[in-house]
């Protein structure tokens, strides 16, 4: 080996303190690039798969009932590949031990044969066999929620008679990955479960024989779901459908894909601030370490060596350096991505999981880790190829520092010298300095922006379920139901309030702008649910005209004063021209309202309800819950206090990953700049603090002169990186704003305080472990040697 | 705290006996010191003189507390500082010794006053700053920063930063080493003073001989100990030396 590698060996093994504290910041960088990038793809490769070995349908379509003949024209329209129709009902449950009602979503598939579509994944026992209608299979997350076992029993209230079923197995479906009651904005295992039954003991159970209810089509690979659901939509239209919808708009693949959505925002914006951070470290802690290395270039260049020679040997230096990051950065951010899979593929349910990281990912992370370093070398390394030898080997002359007006001040002459020193230190290398305090903001602003998070989180249960909706449950009916079941409602035990609710999907358009959601009738100064704007107040609910959310009217572009066209899809399917009068904002969905009154005129109906909202004596809860669970028009009770509970859960789950990620990253950061700033201080001026040493400092106050310095500049990158923090806030929650969720942009106080000790946690230790550095600092070794 | 002694001979202010500096470096044991007794007396200026690597060095970091002996005690006054205690060491640097080395040692951020200032203002019975560097002929330089003095100004603004405090025993180690010679007069001559007028007692590490000339003693170094020794009858002033 040549001489010149094993000095460069040599010097790397002396600072092997820096080159950790440096490829800790470069890992991070990759590691988080790594980790985000290849979970994406793992989610997006293993999601793909499931569809395709299930044959997850590509359109779908309500109807009142059809018969099973539609089936034959449906599959002769142009792009259908296969159909399978089939019938779905929802029924109230009663399960041993669990006191609230469970809602039931059955769904029928064949006794004999597999479904053309939407195929089960078997976990344990077996399909329903012909001749036992009470055998179901129950979806995986809901047998789990109850322990439930190929062989339990429970009781169902199917069309009004209560049966009991037998749970032969258990199964998965790529059409229930979230699997959600009605009105529910989260899942919830507990009180809302899918179940499989034989079609004929459906058909039975629910008067369908011949009929379908629901149908699916899968498509040839070029065929448009738009075209083909325009023509479904008018084979279906005498049969009372509700619009057909297409994959991307089925539930439970729009929720999923939702939050691949946010995954995907997660993955280009945060690996981008931590490879620019990691990039920026790395050029500032090379340009100055090389800066130190000024003599040994002199010498180099005396003995002979070019100034290529020169500057190839420090590239190699940067290389090496770099080099311990990135293959830290690639192994951490592959486990890490792994591990998030593991935990979303767990969340999601998904039986199958693909991770194949793509090399790309790893060559990114490492080509822009090693740009940024070598930048950041290059203008130190060819300011010291280009020195003369003589020069670079001499002492350089002392710094020049000037007399400032703020010395001369009456504050400046108070100060003592140790002071001095350190502000002249910092206002001779303003530059250097800003760049040491925005290392620091920038680790303070990536905590900031992972723990906002949770003051999101709260800010939306706040506005969600505490300002919005009061109520303590919300019964759902089968179909629309008149006044009297209100009535009946109202004098059921433990029922304090109860206000009605009507609600149908719709299709909303403005000019060539279109929505299928649903609208929802809400009575005059409600007192459960309310509408309430997330600025910060309750909005009144006038008789006539719609009530938009914001989003809402985003999408189709429209104001107060402009008019949307309403088409329901259910029912005689009215359609109307309705102004919009009002706006709010909310953090979930894209409700639009109506008045109650109003909508009943629309639907060309009586008084009638599709939902009621409750406030309940929560000492008559087992009453109420016996009687509901009785009631045959009930079809879904959703409890708030589950939902809030549910809802967190679930965010938490999510959440806390990432956040207790970008946390430990964070302290890297702070870790990574601190110690470098103070360990090249140190090494620039240890003559300096030697002498002050020899004549008659302590080590504390010297220290004081070293660390005072990182403190004032840590100091200042505080309050910058919680401000830094708010506007990263800002960007990541702009990013995630999807048709789903808003994520509101709120900081507490307390957060920027966590984030701001955190930090000052991680610096502190960086510098206690500089300050050990000064206590054995040899006073006759650094006075001997010149410079 | 010999105000009293009406005797003759001065007191002695600091006092080594055998001592001994073995550097252990690798598989070599280098013997710098091997063992030298040797005694400051009030007021006098001693030139401790001979080649790079005779140990000098080591012997004036071991008096001024900047380094512990192998072996032998280091006594100052009544003070044993030899002991292995560092903020012992750290008190007695700061309260009694003053250093001057060969390459000044200024803070580069800090004028001349305030390179001053950083030890008067630990220092117990300090003197003005614009005094000391009065006293070495630096009045008119005051705000300069190291930067902007040359060679000799930068030593003597050194020599003043280690005579502000009034300390016991001034130590210089080549403080003309990196000077020309008529520099380098110019410092003696502020060391001179510094002995003469304050009473400092004062030791000087040289290789130059000519600089003995000015010595009450002259102690002559080789290999670790001392070779030789020798009084002057009559010291010479600083400016009638050349070289």
């Amino acid at each position: 080996m040549s001489a010149l590698n094993l000095k460069l060996i040599r010097n790397l093994w002396k600072l092997k303190g820096q080159v950790l504290a440096i490829a800790v910041v470069i890992a991070s960088g990759v590691a988080v690039l790594v980790m985000s990038l290849s979970a994406l793809q793992a989610l997006q490769q293993t999601a793909t798969a499931y569809y395709e070995r299930q044959r997850f349908a590509d359109v779908f379509a309500t109807v009142k009932r059809a018969p099973h003949r539609l089936v034959n024209q449906i599959s002769a329209l142009p792009g259908v590949r296969s159909v399978e129709d089939r019938i779905k009902q929802m029924a109230t449950l009663s399960i041993e031990g669990f006191e609230e009602p469970v809602i039931g979503q059955l769904v029928s598939i064949p006794e004999q044969g597999e479904p053309l579509l939407n195929n089960l994944v078997l976990r344990s026992g077996r399909l329903v066999s012909l001749g036992h209608p009470d055998e179901v299979v129950l979806n995986e997350p809901f047998a789990e929620a109850h322990d439930l076992q190929p062989g339990d029993q429970f009781k169902a209230l199917m069309n009004g008679n209560q049966r009991s079923l037998t749970v032969v197995g258990i199964a998965l479906s790529p059409e229930f990955i979230y699997s959600m009651g009605p009105g529910a904005l989260m899942p919830d295992d507990k009180r809302f479960g899918v179940m499989w039954m034989g079609r004929e003991a459906l058909a039975a159970a629910y008067d369908l024989e011949g009929a379908f209810n629901e149908v699916s089509l899968g498509l040839l690979h070029d065929s448009s779901p738009e075209q083909i659901i325009v023509k479904l939509d008018r084979l279906l239209e005498s049969y009372g459908s509700h619009g057909a919808i297409a994959r991307k708009n089925q539930i439970s693949n729009w929720f999923l894909m939702n939050e691949i959505e946010q995954l995907k925002t997660m993955s280009t914006i945060l690996p981008t601030i931590f490879l620019a951070v990691a990039a920026f470290l790395g050029n500032m802690v090379m340009s100055r370490l090389i800066a130190t290395d000024r003599s040994e270039i002199g010498l180099m260049k005396a003995f002979g060596y070019s100034n290529w020679q020169v500057a190839w040997h420090y590239t190699k230096m940067v290389m090496a350096m770099c080099g311990v990051g990135i293959v830290l950065g690639w192994l951490l951010g592959a486990w890490l991505g792994r591990v998030n899979t593991e935990i979303y593929a767990d969340l999601f349910r998904f039986p199958l999981l693909i991770f194949r990281p793509d090399p790309g990912v790893f060559a990114i992370g490492a080509a822009v880790s090693l740009i940024a370093a070598l930048a950041g070398s290059l203008g130190a390394v060819r300011h010291a190829a280009t020195l003369p030898p003589a020069e670079a080997m001499s002492p350089p002359a002392p710094p020049m520092y000037r007399s400032s007006r703020f010395s001369q001040s009456r504050f400046g002459l108070w100060l003592d010298q140790p002071t001095r020193i350190i502000l002249r230190q910092i206002m001779r290398s303003p530059w250097r300095s800003l760049l040491t305090s925005i290392g620091i903001a920038l680790s303070v602003s990536v905590m900031v922006m992972a723990l906002q998070w949770i003051d999101a989180i709260e800010e939306i249960i706040e506005v969600q379920f505490h300002q919005t909706q009061r109520q303590d449950m919300t019964v759902g009916l089968v179909e629309s139901q008149s006044d009297q079941t209100l009535r009946e409602i109202r004098r059921l035990p433990g029922v304090l309030a109860a206000e009605p609710m009507r609600s149908k999907s719709a299709d909303l358009k403005a000019g060539h702008l279109s929505h299928r959601g649903g609208i929802e009738g809400i009575t005059d100064n409600p007192k459960l649910q309310r509408i309430y704007d997330a600025q910060g107040e309750v909005v009144s609910v006038p008789p006539e005209g719609l009530i938009l959310s914001t989003r809402l009217a985003e999408k189709l572009d429209v104001q107060i004063g402009d008019s949307v066209w309403v088409e329901v899809l259910e029912g005689k399917q009215p359609k109307a021209l309705i102004p919009v009068v009002r706006l709010f904002e909310t953090y979930m969905g894209m409700p639009a309202y109506l008045h109650i009154q109003a909508f009943n005129r629309l639907m060309g109906e009586s008084a009638s309800l599709e939902a009621i909202n409750l406030l309940v004596d929560k000492n008559q809860l087992s009453q109420l819950y016996r009687s509901l669970k009785s009631l045959p028009r009930v079809s879904a009770v959703t409890l708030k206090d589950a939902a809030v509970e549910e809802f967190n859960e679930t965010m938490a789950e999510m959440l806390m990953v990432y956040i207790s990620f970008f946390a430990a990253f964070a302290c890297a950061l702070g870790f990574g700049v601190v110690y470098n700033s103070t360990r090249i201080a140190l090494s620039e001026r240890g003559r300096e603090l030697a002498t002050l040493r020899v004549l008659g400092f302590h080590s504390g106050e010297i220290s004081y002169i070293l660390l005072g310095e990182a403190a004032l500049l840590i100091l200042v990158g505080l309050p910058l990186g919680c401000l830094m923090g708010h506007g990263l806030g800002w960007l990541m929650t702009n990013a995630m704003n999807t048709e789903l969720f808003r994520i509101p942009l709120v900081i507490k106080a307390a957060t920027d305080a966590t984030a701001v000790l955190v930090t000052l946690g991680a610096t502190a230790l960086s510098a206690a472990v500089v300050r050990r550095r000064l206590d054995h600092l040899d006073l006759i070794a650094v006075l001997k040697t010149r410079e | 705290m010999s105000d009293s002694d009406s005797s003759s001979i001065p007191d002695i202010t600091l006092q080594g006996q055998g001592l001994t500096k073995v550097y252990h470096t690798g598989s070599v044991d280098v013997h710098a010191l091997r063992g030298v007794d040797l005694e400051l007396r009030e007021g006098e200026l001693v030139v401790l003189l001979g080649p790079s690597g005779s140990g000098k060095s080591t012997l004036l970091n071991i008096l001024g507390g900047l380094d512990s002996p192998s072996s032998g005690e280091v006594t100052f006054r009544d003070m044993r500082i030899s002991a292995d205690d560092e903020s012992t060491l750290t008190r007695y640097r700061r309260d009694h010794v003053g250093f001057v080395f060969q390459f000044y040692n200024l803070i580069p951020s800090l004028t001349a006053r305030e390179n001053v200032s950083l030890v008067t203002e630990i220092a117990k019975r300090a003197m003005d700053p614009a005094e000391a560097l009065a006293l070495v002929g630096l009045a008119e330089r005051l705000d300069h920063f190291p930067a902007q003095l040359s060679g000799g100004e930068q030593q003597r603004v050194a020599i003043a930063r280690a005579i502000a405090k009034r300390p016991d025993i001034l130590l210089c180690d080549e403080p003309t080493g990196a000077l020309d010679s008529q520099t380098g007069i110019l410092v003696l001559e502020a060391i001179e003073r510094v002995n003469q007028e304050m009473g400092t007692t004062t030791a000087v590490i040289t290789h130059n001989s000519v600089i003995g000339e000015m010595a009450d003693r002259v102690l002559h170094f080789a290999d670790g100990h001392v070779a030789d020794y020798q009084e002057n009858s009559l010291r010479k002033g600083a400016h009638e030396l050349s070289w």
